[in-house]
């Protein structure tokens, strides 16, 4: 393997990283402020996705699409919010897992009503669409670059808002102590309405950095949620510090894995030992690591201090 | 004069900045009733949390008969002989009255890898489960559910369960809460009436306290300030002042 | 917790019997309606017996841990699809060559197989998982169960997310099982024992052990329990039982892929358990059944069956008193 190879798998590491810190971050934060478990997390994914492609048609324009599906994501969060969630906060999480359960189920039918069950791909301009050599005579694509950029500039804004602003003040209390926050004469109902539509944008909005990618399809947020998951497990359920790190570290080690892996088991075994085996310990790698990780530290690596 | 069956030496234990047990040293006596009082928020709980082996402490240790046991698991401990009730009544709800003790007799009789002979009608159990609910006075109630009983009710069965596995030394936190005076008079009966049993008493009823205890400590802001007999307690100028003060 | 209940023990018991004679009832028509179907000649509703009756195993050992035990398991379904290619692995290599440790048709390897390889994966999840609790314990299952799925997707030898065919079913002596009733009745069977043997679990010593722990996990530890032990034990019992209904399974469908453990499938076992009262040792056979019957009924309306049934599931938890645990503290009594 040569050197340039593997810095580009490490920025294609990177880009899943920061797309799944956007997924995970919304986790996380509805479960350090209400301590709920949202399954339907990834149906945002999708909604966000489908939006874009949509509003691309619409417009003539990705960006212009992607502005405006921001907004419409918000909307489906509020709508879901006023009609299922916030009447789920003082249930047990059984409930929750069962509710949002039957949510994703109504989510990818209605999906599949309104947008069909074949996927959209979303175009790109031309200014985007093209690549960009970095130093070090990398080719590498300008939008993955972008994506890489923009997930990197919004952890920043998330950072700021929780650590520099009164929202980010009201969640930090809120998650260690939710009857401070009550106490503080705070509409808690409405700040956990606004946090849930927080998520649902963040996670819509992984949905449309990845739809020119991939293409928006039925179902897309049921495979990469579980991966969420792991990644909120790992860094600590609720921490958005370790949402970021274990995002990162994550994406890194599940697309470095998939590409090395067999060249590095052929240093120790035979090629065709190697070609069978790491394409199975591959796809496990990052559930092997959360397994290792919880072993040692059964919180994840950044437990949330009062919990 | 009898030995010491429950010692903490240096005991400390905080929660961010708030030191909830404070250096406590405490000495408990085989056979004596030991209370503890203090202001809400004083670190009462927390110490009994300590004990019982449900919170690990920053420093100090804890010793049981001369051994030390401030690394032990709960269930290690009760092995030992050391039960505890709980301040918020836990007992099994879906559960019958006679199930919850015959639970807390299982507990110590052997392991419990036996998946073929219905335990509900294992007289190995159910015989020594009824006997504590009559020490407790709710041999009546045994078939009914857990969650079917008043307060007061699962306060005494707490104290049948604590007593099923058969303990040298019970902590009790705060065993009257929420009770009524008929209700709390009758646990005072119930407690002393428990021969050859050693008590921690962590609890807020003051007449409970000073009809039950041989020995009192008093715990404020996690420090003990002061331990001795309830006169030399009533007597006391530091205690009145920094707790009795207003009652006196 | 509180409130008092209105029955009283009169009460209680009557709903036992009544309970008891509803179960009684359901397993002789499961018995008997079947060999009418199967004399009229109608495949296809013996097929949806047959499966509700293995379904109705992987939900009852479900309930084992979800139930009695209180640990939400996201990741049962992996159990069955490790036990389905418990059986169309050593097929295929029968068939194919390769692997001639394993390669066999025998059943009784098939099932041994099964069993002692989902026991294992569920010691080695429940090892990790057990020391959690609350929704890391929901997330951590949900995400080996995926992990199990991801595995057989990378496994190109036996189809990878296509799957695997299995050409002949296990061969057990003195049962054909080719025979669609034959092995109806092997089934059935296998869930009698394991509705009985579930049965004399919760109600012996060990029963008791996992059924405190669940309702208050401090408080078996301070009585002198081991709570983790005996839930590990559970958890591994569930994962065998479920393996064993997974090489039924394998075996039924003839054609075994990774989506029947997907996490969708897991959630479908779930919803089984609740359906049915995760308090009962029957219950989840009567959820099965309303589960498989519901899936006929509105799938023959409309292939978007999933939209129905997804808010029914919503309004279930919404709006039945106390939410669904509410609803199988109710249906236990």
């Amino acid at each position: 393997m040569d050197a340039s190879l593997v810095l580009i798998q490490f920025l294609n590491g990177m880009q899943l990283g920061v797309l799944l810190f956007l997924l995970a971050s919304g986790l996380t934060l509805t479960f350090g402020i209400m301590d709920f478990v949202n399954l339907a997390h990834g149906s945002l994914y999708m909604i966000g996705a489908f939006f874009c492609a949509s509003l691309t048609f619409w417009t003539g324009s990705f960006v212009w699409g992607l502005l405006l599906a921001i907004p419409c994501t918000a909307l489906v969060g509020l709508a879901v919010e006023l009609v299922v969630i916030r009447h789920l906060y003082a249930r047990d999480h059984l409930d929750h897992v069962l509710a949002t359960f039957g949510l994703i189920l109504c989510f990818d039918t209605l999906t599949q009503l309104v947008w069909g069950p074949e996927g959209i791909s979303v175009p790109l301009p031309s200014w985007l669409d093209g690549q960009v050599t970095l130093p070090g005579d990398i080719v590498f694509p300008t939008f993955r670059l972008v994506i890489i950029l923009g997930g990197l500039v919004v952890a920043g804004g998330l950072y700021w808002l929780v650590n520099h602003t009164r929202l980010g003040m009201l969640i930090r209390a809120g998650a260690s102590n939710r009857t401070m926050v009550g106490a503080l004469g705070i509409d808690i109902q409405t700040l956990f309405t606004a946090v849930f539509a927080l998520g649902a944008v963040l996670a819509g909005l992984a949905g449309m950095l990845i739809a020119p990618i991939t293409e928006a399809s039925i179902g897309m947020g049921n495979e990469i949620i579980i991966t969420a998951f792991v990644v909120i497990i790992v860094g600590g359920i609720g921490s958005m510090k370790g949402a970021f790190i274990a995002a990162l570290m994550i994406g890194l080690i599940d697309t470095m894995g998939r590409s090395f892996l067999d060249d590095l088991f052929k240093l120790v075994m035979s090629t065709e030992a190697a070609e069978t085996s790491a394409p199975a310990v591959s796809a496990m790698l990052i559930y092997i690591l959360m397994a290792v990780i919880l072993a040692i530290r059964p919180q994840g690596l950044f437990p949330p201090k009062v919990r | 004069m009898a030995g010491i069956m429950l010692e903490t030496q240096d005991l400390q234990k905080s929660f961010g900045g708030v030191t909830a047990t404070d250096h406590v040293s405490l000495q408990v006596e085989e056979g004596e009733c030991h209370a503890v009082i203090g202001p809400n928020g004083a670190g009462k709980t927390t110490l009994i949390a300590q004990l019982s082996g449900m919170l690990p402490p920053d420093d100090g240790a804890i010793l049981f008969n001369g051994k030390d046991i401030t690394r032990l698991t709960a269930q290690r401990r009760s092995h030992l002989g050391l039960a505890r009730s709980f301040q918020i009544t836990s007992v099994f709800m879906g559960l019958s009255v006679l199930d919850n003790v015959a639970l807390a007799v299982q507990a110590h009789s052997g392991h419990s890898f036996r998946f073929w002979r219905p335990a509900r009608q294992d007289a190995a159990l159910r015989g020594p489960a009824l006997e504590m609910l009559e020490k407790v006075g709710l041999q009546d109630r045994a078939n009914g559910l857990a969650s079917e009983m008043s307060h007061g009710e699962r306060r005494q069965l707490e104290i049948a369960m604590a007593l099923a596995t058969g303990p040298q030394l019970m902590l009790l936190d705060e065993p009257m809460a929420g009770m009524g005076p008929e209700e709390s008079g009758r646990m005072v009966q119930t407690l002393k009436g428990l021969e050859g049993i050693t008590m921690l008493l962590v609890e807020h009823d003051m007449d409970a306290v000073f009809a039950l205890a041989d020995r009192i400590s008093v715990m404020v802001y996690g420090r003990l300030i002061a331990t001795g007999s309830p006169a030399e307690i009533r007597g006391n100028e530091e205690v009145r002042q920094a707790y009795l003060g207003e009652a006196a | 917790m509180a409130e008092v209940s209105a029955t009283g023990p009169a009460g209680r018991l009557s709903r036992i019997s009544v309970t008891n004679g509803f179960m009684l009832a359901s397993l002789v028509a499961l018995a008997v309606v079947p060999v009418i179907i199967y004399a009229a000649g109608n495949a296809f509703w013996l097929d949806i017996a047959t499966r509700l009756v293995v379904l109705s195993i992987a939900a009852v050992s479900l309930n084992l841990i979800l139930g009695f035990g209180g640990m939400v398991s996201f990741g049962h379904a992996a159990y069955l699809g490790i036990g389905a290619y418990c059986v169309g692995i050593p097929t295929y290599h029968a068939l194919f060559g390769e692997f001639e440790m394993i390669a066999s048709n025998n059943g009784f390897f098939h099932i041994a197989l099964a069993v002692a390889i989902s026991a294992l994966f569920a010691l080695i999840v429940g090892a990790i998982c057990l020391r959690t609790k609350g929704v890391y314990f929901i997330m951590i299952t949900m995400a080996f169960g995926q992990m199990v799925f991801y595995l057989f997707v990378s496994l190109e030898q036996y189809g990878a997310d296509d799957g695997l065919v299995i050409t002949s079913r296990s061969e057990l002596p003195g049962i054909d099982t080719g025979n669609p009733l034959a092995f109806y009745f092997l089934c059935y069977g296998s869930l009698l024992a394991v509705l009985y043997l579930v049965h004399r679990i919760v109600n012996s010593r060990f029963g008791m052990v996992i059924q405190g722990a669940k309702g208050n996990e401090d408080r078996m530890r301070s009585l002198g329990y081991s709570t983790y032990i005996y839930r590990l034990a559970a958890f591994v019992i569930a994962g065998a039982i479920c393996g064993y209904a997974g090489a039924l399974l394998g075996n039924f469908t003839s054609f075994i892929s990774p989506e029947m453990m997907d996490w969708a499938a897991s959630g479908e076992l779930m919803f089984m358990v609740i359906l049915g009262g995760a308090s009962s040792v029957f219950g989840p056979v009567i959820g099965a059944a309303i589960f498989l019957l519901l899936e006929q009924l509105l799938s023959s309306f409309t292939v978007h069956w999933h939209l129905p049934f997804g808010i029914m599931l919503i309004l279930i938890v919404l709006f039945v008193k106390g939410g669904v645990s509410g609803l199988l503290d109710r249906l236990g009594r």
